[in-house]
């Protein structure tokens, strides 16, 4: 056993290594470029994607910006200025965002369809290939008015660019930081085309404006790498589900086996745990189905998003897909709320009058209440997990000074493989716990709901 | 507006996207409808009717255990019956027996004294029948000797025959 840990250890640590080395070849293998203004130079060699495209310069000032004297959005003259070192924050949540190209341990990229809508042009549907994404998903081309930047899709702002040359090639991205009339800071991100900078917007965001994004110019109904993880763990838990389901009719009056022996105990442990003491032995079984597939698709999940470099996905820890399964909960509890549960939020039997001034507000407040926190419970914690392992991950970049220090990267190493390991353990306990308290909870919503009070 | 939530901004994880949203809630709503349609009723039916068998079996389990506990009962029960049955009857039998040879001492006292009756008889008739034998052969006897007598006396004398003949008749008449 112990042999086993210390291989495993050993292994880890050398895809490490492995990474943060190819990290550093990425970042100084084109160090030799110079793009200044419009003296783009063209020649440059376009077959080495996997190196080539991040042309940096200008040694000067890494750690600054960038972009420099931007004053229009549309094509001020500009230089590529490569970022030097390394940002954990930046880094964790690219990892963990969804993106629309699917990557598998920083090499191989699986270009996923792209649908677009823009009012000018209305629908549009290509590959993400058109891209090229390379290190960081960032594209190494544009189509139409589009690039993607850090595996998103991008606009570029200017009113009617290159609608006549679909594809054109992105020589960098960057951002800059500006200060408004109030002082307040606003990152604004470019994309250098031929020398000149110009302004990009993202895809349209439903957060009325409160996470930095909002409704811009067009929509992404992109099936992104979360989408393509769904669909897959939802067909793996479908053919495990069937091939279980399948054992029952063909195993009559056997014993269980196989995917029906691993199954049927924790579907009898959601039924005999979960859905039986909320819901009650007479009223579970038109929710049982629901509690089920919650449990399986948060579970499924979250074990898919344990799994690195398998596409790094975060589906349970985007607050969308999580406010989707809170959104039917919510729906699924009220549309089955009985005459009790009505009662008890707008008319609180057996309280007085001024008391329920306060009381209907709060019970009312709790309807929805109730849903958001299952929605951020789930996400936050499954994100919260991934962003503490990439940060001990990221530990061996950070000592290792971005893979430049080879003895800084060894130090790394050796503290992140046991804080990964602890990390890894935790997590693999919490991808069930999640799971199970998104489902008991919601048993205990609509237990709530159909619950018949005789005591009134 | 922009304040309150700041430290999340740019945290694209938790940016709601309009396109997951979609492709989240179709993918959810399939799976919800498959698997409750394709996978769960068939297990949740295998689960209940595995759980009904066992306790059928169970039932019928504690019911033979209670059939068998009767059937003994039902058996000693027929056990002590037949024992006292083969009392009364061994009782039965040796009063029979005890009656049977009685009433056979009876028969066979009747019948020795019948026998000895007919033999009491049979000795009489016997001692009868050898008395007149034995008359009849005295009789005969003194004749002759009376005859011889006679003879010597009586010799060629016709009354005289005459006479003895009529006492031999009388003598046969007898």
């Amino acid at each position: 056993m112990l042999k086993k840990i210390s291989l495993f250890c050993f292994l880890l640590g050398l895809n490490l290594m492995v990474f943060a080395q190819h990290n550093h070849q990425e970042h100084s293998g084109s160090h030799n470029h110079d793009h200044h203004g419009h003296s783009h130079d063209h020649s440059h060699d376009h077959g080495d994607h996997s190196h080539g495209h991040n042309h940096d310069h200008d040694h000067g000032d890494h750690h600054e910006h960038h972009v420099n004297n931007i004053t229009s959005s549309c094509g001020s003259p500009a230089k590529v200025v490569h970022h030097e070192g390394y940002d954990p924050s930046a880094t964790a949540i690219h990892h963990i965002s969804d993106a629309n190209v699917l990557t598998i341990m920083d090499m191989v990229r699986i270009p996923l369809p792209v649908i677009l809508y823009n009012k000018d042009r209305g629908m549009e549907f290509f590959s993400s290939g058109k891209f090229d994404p390379g290190h960081h998903d960032d594209g190494h081309y544009g189509y139409k008015d589009y690039v993607m930047y850090h595996g998103n899709i991008y606009r570029i702002k200017c009113p009617g660019f290159n609608e006549n040359t679909p594809k054109f090639e992105v020589q960098g991205f960057d951002k800059v930081v500006y200060k408004d009339e109030k002082g307040k800071e606003h990152e604004t991100p470019y994309a250098i085309i031929e020398g000149k900078a110009y302004e990009m917007e993202a895809k349209t965001i439903w957060d009325g404006g409160l996470l930095g994004g909002g409704v811009t110019s067009f929509y992404d109904f992109s099936p992104t790498k979360n989408v393509v993880g769904m669909l897959l763990v939802c067909l793996l838990l479908f053919w495990m589900f069937r091939s279980a389901a399948k054992a029952y009719a063909t195993r009559k009056g056997m014993a269980p086996k196989g995917m029906q022996s691993f199954l049927e105990p924790v579907v009898q442990f959601i039924r005999d745990d979960v859905a039986v003491p909320f819901i009650g032995e007479h009223k579970y079984e038109k929710f049982f189905p629901l509690l089920l597939a919650i449990f399986f698709f948060i579970l499924g999940l979250n074990l898919w998003g344990q799994v690195p470099f398998l596409g790094s996905l975060n589906v349970t820890g985007s607050l969308t897909v999580t406010a989707v399964l809170a959104v039917i909960v919510f729906i699924i509890t009220n549309i089955n709320g009985n005459k009790d549960y009505w009662k008890h939020i707008f008319n609180m039997p057996g309280v007085p009058w001024f008391v329920k001034l306060i009381l209907t507000p709060v019970e009312l407040l709790g309807m929805f209440i109730k849903p958001l926190t299952l929605m951020l419970r789930l996400a936050g914690n499954i994100s919260a997990g991934h962003i503490a392992i990439l940060s001990f991950v990221g530990l061996i970049f950070i000592f290792g000074d971005a893979g430049k220090s080879l003895t800084g990267s060894l130090t790394g190493t050796a503290m992140a493989i046991p804080l990964t390991l602890f990390m890894m353990a935790i997590e693999l306990i919490v991808a069930f716990v999640q799971a199970f308290v998104f489902t008991i909870l919601t048993a205990s919503y609509i237990g709530a709901a159909v619950e018949e009070h005789d005591h009134h | 507006m922009n304040t309150t939530l700041t430290f999340l901004a740019g945290f694209a994880p938790f940016q709601p996207t309009p396109g997951l949203a979609l492709w989240s809630l179709v993918i959810f709503l399939m799976f919800w409808w498959l698997m409750s349609k394709f996978a769960f009723k068939p297990i949740m039916e295998g689960i209940k009717t595995r759980e009904n068998d066992i306790q059928a079996a169970l039932d019928e389990a504690k019911k033979a255990r209670e059939e068998m506990s009767n059937l003994q009962a039902e058996n000693d029960a027929l056990l002590a019956e037949a024992r006292e049955q083969r009392a009364t009857i061994l009782k039965e039998a040796t009063d029979t027996k005890n009656s049977i040879i009685a009433e056979a001492r009876e028969k066979a006292k009747d019948e020795a004294q019948r026998i000895s009756l007919n033999a009491k008889q049979e000795i009489e008739n016997e001692r009868k029948a050898a008395l007149v034998n034995a008359k009849n052969q005295i009789g005969s006897m003194a004749i002759e000797i009376a005859e011889k007598v006679i003879r010597k006396d009586l010799k060629g004398n016709s009354e005289h025959q005459e006479f003895v003949s009529k006492l031999v008749d009388e003598v046969n008449l007898n």
